[in-house]
């Protein structure tokens, strides 16, 4: 099948490869390693799969890998930097946010993303939850998730 | 892996161009939030794709000397709502697109996708409608430009052909100058869900007395539509309970809306005609009207 050569950097590591044209950058990101980014419902409806592509998030299931050339992709496991976790992972941590965690590594980038694009702006309860209305929690435990964001966004 | 059987990455508009009309089965893929749901469901009708995602030019949002508004066909919904240029002139619009699923899709969708692939529900459709946008497209004859009344066929039909790529709509200052507008989406979820019911309206205001309305909805018919019934009922006349009631019945005679498993009928009617008294009054309020 049909390939095309990309340059693209995941977290700090760069990368040069022929990847086939009908792979999603979900799956790519997967065979990788970087298996925080989940395979969820596959069609972007609840956000497990969210990673930032220059640090715009979006649902890696609905992108072709190929699309990701020349360009910068973060996930969760570069988030956390010489065994330290970022503010965002620590208020996940701190807020009790997690239950199954399927969807966390998602909202973790989702909050990050949010948190870099509202900084130093005072965010309501409804703010948050309209920014990260595209990542479901099959738990529910929504409100631990929104009382992270708002610790990050203070820390 | 996506069951694609041919793919082509366009490396200019006339080599996109070349590529469609070389190939009856081929379709465009922009953002992909319509195309690659549809190949993961496994619909055969999208395996043969041309990707327009290396025409940077067609991301371009631009305002020109004389006032006209241009958005590339590849902006994503994100960049048009939050450009300076939209949110200053064409607020309705960001209004709008803020309705579409969440921040991921909205961060990869485009608008030219919203409105060519012909979707009932389009939440760009309305402020389309009522902006009267131009539709600047690369078909195999060159350029031509097409208007948004009578762009739509029917469920998921355009009257786009075969090799034809939109790459820019086009406002004209006399289609937003002086107009105030508004967009109200009514859908079972607050996110990631699709209209019931979607009504923009715009006004143009002398005074306390409307001038002008455009009124259009999306699902209430077979194709995003304008209310030229309603729109003529309320011109010349200022917003009272009594006009708006009026305005309300003659709507009757511009819809069509259906059953679906979304809605009744008769449900899209109540809302057909609530929405419209509700939206051309916050249009109005909009401008600063008296009410």
């Amino acid at each position: 099948m049909q390939t095309m050569n990309i340059k693209l950097t995941i977290n700090t590591r760069k990368y040069e490869m022929d990847v086939d044209v009908r792979k999603s950058l979900m799956d790519l990101l997967r065979e990788l390693g970087y298996t925080s980014v989940k395979h969820g419902c596959g069609v972007g409806e609840c956000g497990a799969c969210t990673v930032l592509v220059d640090d715009i998030p979006i649902d890696s299931c609905l992108y072709l890998a190929t699309w990701a050339n020349n360009t910068v992709i973060r996930t969760t496991e570069g988030e956390c930097r010489d065994g330290k976790l970022s503010a965002v992972q620590d208020a996940y941590v701190e807020e009790g946010a997690v239950q199954c965690g399927f969807c966390t590594p998602g909202l973790i980038m989702t909050t990050t993303s949010f948190l870099e694009k509202n900084k130093g702006k005072e965010l309501s309860r409804e703010e948050i939850k309209t920014g990260h209305a595209g990542n479901l929690c099959r738990c529910t435990g929504y409100q631990t998730i929104i009382n992270a964001v708002e610790t990050a966004s203070k820390k | 892996m996506f069951p694609i059987e041919k793919y082509h990455f366009a490396s200019s508009v006339g080599d996109a161009v070349q590529a469609l009309a070389a190939d009856e089965k081929a379709k465009i893929i922009a953002g992909g939030t319509d195309v690659l749901v549809r190949l993961h469901g496994g619909n055969s009708d999208y395996d043969r794709l041309v990707d327009i995602n290396g025409l940077s030019e067609l991301k371009e949002i631009k305002i020109d000397g004389e006032g006209n508004i241009l958005i590339g066909s590849l902006a994503t919904f994100t960049e048009i709502m939050e450009h300076e240029v939209v949110k200053k002139h064409l607020p309705v619009i960001a209004e709008s697109l803020a309705t579409i699923g969440g921040p991921q899709v909205r961060n990869s969708g485009t608008m030219g996708g919203n409105i060519c692939n012909g979707a009932v529900s389009a939440d760009s459709a309305c402020a389309a409608l009522i902006h009267e946008f131009d539709l600047l497209i690369e078909g195999l004859e060159g350029e031509r430009t097409e208007s948004i009344n009578g762009f739509h066929t029917g469920p998921g039909r355009t009257i786009l052909q075969k090799g034809d790529l939109l790459k820019y709509f086009c406002v004209r200052p006399e289609n937003y100058k002086g107009f105030s507008a508004s967009y109200y989406k009514y859908a079972m979820r607050g996110a990631m869900d699709i209209a019931t019911i979607g009504c923009g309206a715009a006004v143009k205001m002398n005074g306390d007395v409307i001038e002008t309305l455009k009124l259009a909805f999306t699902v209430a018919a077979p194709t995003p539509i304008r209310c030229k019934n309603a729109e003529k009922a309320m011109e010349n006349k200022t917003i009272t309970e009594e006009t708006l009631q009026t305005m309300a019945d003659a709507l009757e005679e511009d819809v069509k809306p259906r059953d679906s498993w979304r809605a009744s009928k008769d449900f899209r009617l109540h809302l057909i005609r609530t929405l419209a008294k509700k939206v051309t009054q916050q249009a109005v309020d909009n401008q600063g009207g008296t009410h």
